[in-house]
């Protein structure tokens, strides 16, 4: 709980709720008749409406950005290090829309709303959606916010994928993207970490087909492993080391299958807090997304193909040491885009945090995030007059 | 600008591609943005730097030179630059050749180690020249891999490179006759504008 907002918050904040009666086709081939995305604002829409920047959410995320929902909360948005007056996507130059996607359980449509045609809940069968998907019903967002064309959209993860996909899907309605510890496609491996999760998910015997709400049940166990999983593939060696190491909780060896080490009494509250807030079916559908993803699947596999549509800058920032999406990955989408000849600057920054380091306030990350962001603010400015 | 830049931006076309091996702060890369029009990249991996670049909206890109060019594809850019870092990589002779795999042209400038003030600290006192211009000791310097004029001459000859231009300048960045006549004696910094 905060016990006063500090000065570079965004402050109290309320989510709102989009709503569209207009079809949207989906690319595996169902149809949404009617959705709602649930999204915050911060910051103030300018006169032409330029200043817009969309924040992509990754796999766990969702609307809730920057700020507090209340004066109790025990902390503020998931991106809070980044996104307030001052900060580098500064809420004093721009106006920032957070969602959360299609198929989320955070108030957006999804496994957990009441499925129009059948009057009951959609629950596992909410239709598969991808990123593609996400980009195209953001882009309605966009239209009901009246923003033509967004500053910059922005990513890390899953949401770096989101920004990627809009650069090729929509080149005239973006002026940059960035895109953050993110990768062009998941490699076997990650996909496999997924699969993981998706199985511990699915065998749980409260998971009951996805029909869990209705037996007032749910896969906690099962979630709370896939967690787990992710969890540690999101921190590097070193950072969980440095964390944990190998400290005992009760100071000594017990012999037994309880929680002995600091870092599995973490991992298990970690995976407990997960499994009582998110919904199984959405985990289920955005881990699909991210294994579905691949841009130049529809350019014949060739990604400089795929990223010669774009129109917009780029930004793109991967971690040492972060290995569920390496900077290796990025690093392909960096060459894609110089083959594709696009203006694209890269950053490798050295952070010991892995995967997570997308979202810690690191200063050499911070600094460029901002010293970017500023120039994109000129450029709003300059246009303005 | 720097007088080095001043003589390189006149081999440089308007509207052309350039990419800039250690591109440092980016100022060079601005200029020629501005006044030339061009389009390109600079490499660099001293985060500060890196940051400068991004400031001036200079695309960037934090890659070492060391770990290869690779990624660049055969006649991509209209010139390949690399100011005053040719002494600092650890093959100078594959990344000549990597230079021109990826530009149609390229110039090279680098400190001349034949110059007469290099040749008589080494004669008279016996020691790796320390200066104001180059201010480090043999261990902890960044520049492992001096060279003379003469030197890359004989490695442009070697290699087929074709020489469009040359010059050397002092450390003031002006040439003089002197340094026309004995290049490798006068000339403190080399310029060279090559192609293949």
């Amino acid at each position: 709980m905060p016990e006063q907002i500090p000065p570079d918050s965004v402050g109290l904040v309320e989510p709102q709720l989009a709503i569209f009666n207009s079809p949207l086709e989906l690319t595996c081939g169902q149809t949404l008749s009617h959705y709602e995305l649930a999204y915050e604002t911060y910051g103030q829409l300018n006169s032409n409406k330029s200043n817009g920047i969309l924040i992509c959410h990754a796999l766990s995320g969702h609307h809730h950005a920057a700020g507090y929902h209340s004066m109790e909360d025990r902390k503020p948005g998931w991106w809070d290090n980044y996104i307030g007056p001052g900060k580098p996507i500064d809420t004093n130059h721009f106006f920032v829309v957070a969602l959360n996607n299609l198929g989320g359980c955070h108030g957006s449509t999804g496994p957990n709303s009441v499925n129009p045609d059948s009057k009951k809940l959609y629950g596992p069968e909410f239709p598969i959606v991808t990123v593609k998907d996400w980009v195209k019903s953001q882009a309605r967002l966009a239209d009901m916010l009246g923003i033509q064309q967004w500053a910059a959209v922005i990513g890390g993860s899953l949401g770096g994928m989101q920004a990627l996909q809009w650069s090729i899907d929509y080149p005239d309605r973006l002026k940059h993207a960035v895109v953050i510890a993110s990768a062009p496609k998941l490699t076997a491996q990650n996909i496999a970490f997924n699969e993981v999760a998706r199985q511990a998910i699915m065998s749980d015997e409260g998971f009951h087909q996805g029909w869990y709400k209705q037996q007032n049940d749910y896969p906690k166990k099962g979630l709370m492993l896939a967690r787990m999983v992710g969890h540690i593939t999101y921190l590097s060696d070193d950072a969980m080391r440095q964390k944990f190491g190998r400290d005992l909780r009760s100071g000594k060896i017990n012999f037994d299958f309880g929680a002995e080490f600091q870092v599995e009494s973490y991992l298990r509250y970690q995976g407990e807090i997960f499994s009582e807030n998110f919904d199984a079916n959405t985990y289920l559908l955005m881990t699909k997304a991210l294994d579905y993803f691949d841009p130049a699947k529809d350019y014949n596999d060739d990604l400089v193909a795929a990223l010669r549509q774009a129109k917009c800058q780029f930004f793109i920032m991967s971690f040492t040491t972060d290995w569920r999406f390496l900077p290796e990955r990025s690093k392909e989408i960096v060459d894609a885009l110089l083959s594709a000849k696009k203006d694209v600057s890269y950053l490798d920054i050295n952070a010991p945090e892995g995967h997570d380091a997308f979202l810690l306030p690191i200063p050499r990350y911070k600094n460029a995030f901002k010293a970017y962001l500023a120039r994109v603010a000129d450029e709003v400015k300059s246009n303005e007059n | 600008m720097r007088t080095d830049f001043q003589i390189i931006q006149a081999w440089i076309d308007s509207h052309s591609r350039v990419l800039d091996l250690g591109c440092g702060d980016g100022s060079f890369l601005k200029y020629l943005k501005e006044h030339k029009q061009t389009q390109g990249y600079g490499l660099e991996i001293d985060p500060e730097n890196i940051e400068r670049c991004i400031e001036k909206g200079i695309n960037v890109i934090e890659q070492d030179l060391d770990k290869g060019l690779s990624n660049f594809i055969d006649n991509s850019f209209d010139t390949v630059l690399m100011a005053q870092a040719l002494q600092a990589v650890h093959y100078p002779h594959l990344v000549l050749e990597e230079m021109l795999r990826i530009g149609r042209e390229c110039i090279i400038t680098f400190p001349n180690f034949g110059h007469w003030r290099c040749r008589l600290y080494l004669t008279q006192r016996g020691k790796m020249p320390v200066s104001k211009f180059m201010p480090y000791t043999w261990y902890n310097t960044p520049n492992i891999h001096f060279c003379t004029f003469k030197d890359f001459e004989e490695l442009c000859q070697q290699k087929q490179v074709r020489i469009l231009n040359r010059m050397v300048v002092d450390q003031t960045h002006r040439g003089d006759w002197i340094s026309r006549l004995m290049p490798n004696l006068f000339g403190e910094i080399a310029i060279y504008h090559l192609t293949r």
